[in-house]
């Protein structure tokens, strides 16, 4: 009992010191390379000057923050989805949250790009709207999450549709949509991570909230409703948590996949299936992985800077099969 | 006072009706086993009385209460339902049992003594306090079942609901499950319902047997007076020959052949 309590005490200190070591690895490198100390002064004292400070203080440190607040948004989201689903395959995507931002997203990119500036809100409401009508669909006296996982299929391929008819319109405006769609996290700053941050805050929350419900959920409805959990109720709350992590999410840093699906299946393999310690690991390695990630692909072909989308596929799929494998063997 | 009664209930699943107008009765302390063939609404029944089916009208009632008048938790703390076939998922055993508590734990409380305790008898209780780290999809069969019976208990319900619990396992590993049901009646004046498809063992291990047919109860009663050639031709179309086993004196069938239509 208390050996179970210390292994998972310095499992979060270990995945908290990775988060730390990823943000401070963003914050140090890029065309201009700031040495820790810089680091570490231009947090503590805001008022040291030159040009590591605006470095940090401006581009980075922001940026930064945004990766990991996003990173750990997708990461909880699908743990949560996967749980509630019952479906290891569910992540943001299930719920028609990457379709349904994606074609609000993709409209105002390429259709009426003059309102860009109205991307963030605009994803956001079709993330929402999205995962409303699928969870609509599926009901019939409650939800199923086959019906669901149906609905969903179903939903995106319809959203998905729109989303192509619009990129062949308007071909000429492709490359904008593209960076959206793949993902990324350029230029992202202050403001992004203010509009992120409450609803990451109240996401986060009410997802280690609903931790010990959780586990019950993850023993099928029978035995939930058997412990006298109300099953509909709790699955529209944790559904709705979800959405409002994965939506917050992708409105800012585009259609991020692969986070949200891998992320969970990681912390499970380190960690085992008690939410309790799946949320907080989850969130910690979705904020390290992503920040890593992004931080690789500013440098990596340097000038040219990748959406992050693209390493977190690239690095990401191979280290989890084979930690798929190691695990098996 | 009847434990666990229906007035009037009616079953249906979408729009097909499976039990039309029951009424019956189950009191404090006997061990019921419910037969009828495939697709008789027997499990339907015992899905109802564990409130996870809604009623398509009519009730259910528990002490005499209308079981929709009560909460989950309520109910939870004194009824406890097994399905036939349970979920793959990567527990060990004592969180399993330990899930057990939920119902009488307050959402913010850590897991008290006593409800360590408990979990820990109901280990005892069934066998597997040795088994406590093990993961549950690494268990046997029997110990599985024996698992999640033992979360059942964990939970110190006054009715135990069980479907098919002996399904998929070895015969000695049924017996073992139904010794341990006895055990339970006995010891801890657990009031049992059970659906079995083994009616010999229907006879053997319980006080009284309900035998559907169609959605309408066939027989109710000892199992003497149940299990009877006509009844088991009218129920299960079968033919049998019937006689009081020496050692306990419970009527033992023999199924001799189908009846021809």
């Amino acid at each position: 009992m208390l050996n179970k309590s210390i292994r998972r005490v310095s499992m979060l200190i270990l995945f908290t010191a990775a988060a730390m070591a990823a943000c401070l690895f963003s914050i140090s490198t890029g065309a201009v390379m700031v040495p820790l100390r810089d680091i570490v002064n231009s947090i503590l004292q805001y008022d040291l000057s030159g040009m590591h400070r605006d470095i940090i203080w401006n581009i980075r440190l922001p940026r930064t923050l945004v990766a990991m607040v996003v990173g750990a948004n997708l990461a909880v989201s699908g743990a949560l989805l996967q749980g509630v689903m019952r479906n290891p395959l569910a992540d943001p995507h299930i719920i028609g949250v990457s379709s349904g931002a994606g074609l609000f997203g993709i409209f105002l990119l390429v259709v009426v790009p003059q309102y860009d500036y109205l991307l963030t809100p605009a994803a956001f409401v079709g993330a929402t709207l999205a995962a409303f009508i699928i969870y609509l669909l599926a009901w019939k006296d409650g939800v199923s999450p086959l019906r669901i996982v149906l609905a969903g299929v179903a939903v995106s391929a319809f959203l998905g549709a729109g989303i192509s008819a619009m990129l062949t319109f308007y071909s000429d405006r492709v490359h904008g949509a593209l960076i959206f769609m793949v993902g990324g996290l350029a230029a992202k700053s202050w403001p992004d991570l203010a509009i992120i941050l409450p609803y990451s805050i109240i996401g986060l929350g009410l997802a280690m909230m609903f931790s010990k419900q959780m586990n019950i959920m993850m023993l099928g409805d029978v035995n939930a409703r058997n412990l006298g959990t109300r099953v509909e109720l709790s699955r529209l709350l944790i559904t709705a948590t979800a959405t409002l992590l994965a939506a917050s999410a992708v409105s800012i840093a585009g259609l991020l996949g692969f986070v949200g699906l891998v992320i969970p299946h990681i912390a499970k393999l380190l960690v085992g299936s008690d939410y309790r310690m799946l949320i907080p690991s989850s969130a910690l390695l979705g904020a390290a992985v992503l920040t890593f990630c992004d931080t690789l692909a500013r440098i990596m072909f340097s000038p040219i800077e990748l959406p992050v989308g693209i390493i977190m596929g690239a690095i990401g799929a191979p280290f989890f099969l084979y930690l798929l494998r190691r695990k098996r063997a | 006072m009847n434990r666990l009664e229906t007035d009037r209930l009616s079953l249906k699943y979408s729009d097909r009706i499976i039990i039309q107008h029951l009424n019956i009765a189950f009191e404090a302390g006997a061990v019921y086993s419910i037969i009828g063939p495939n697709g008789c609404g027997k499990s339907t029944l015992l899905k109802a009385l564990a409130r996870q089916l809604k009623p398509a009208a009519g009730q259910v009632l528990l002490d005499g209460k209308a079981m929709s008048s009560l909460s989950g938790k309520q109910v939870a703390r004194q009824l406890s339902y097994m399905a036939q076939t349970q979920e793959q998922i990567e527990v060990t055993v004592k969180e399993l049992v330990g899930y057990g508590r939920t119902p009488h734990q307050p959402y913010w409380n850590r897991v008290s003594a006593k409800d360590r305790e408990i979990a820990d008898w109901a280990l005892e209780a069934t066998g597997l306090t040795t088994y406590g780290d093990r993961l549950l999809h690494t268990l046997s069969g029997g110990e599985r079942q024996r698992a999640w019976i033992a979360m059942a208990l964990a939970q110190q319900p006054e009715l135990l609901l069980l479907d098919e619990p002996t399904t998929y396992l070895d015969i000695a590993h049924q017996l073992e499950i139904l010794e341990l049901v006895r055990e339970l009646n006995q010891q801890f004046k657990m009031t049992v319902i059970m659906v079995l498809h083994d009616m010999n063992h229907a006879s053997v291990y319980s006080d009284y047997i309900l035998a559907m047919r169609s959605g309408e109860i066939e027989g109710f009663g000892s199992p003497t007076e149940v299990l009877t050639p006509d009844l088991l031709g009218r129920v299960f179309g079968v033919k049998a020959h019937i006689e009081a086993a020496p050692e306990h004196g419970k009527p033992i069938c023999r199924i001799t052949g189908l009846i021809q239509k």
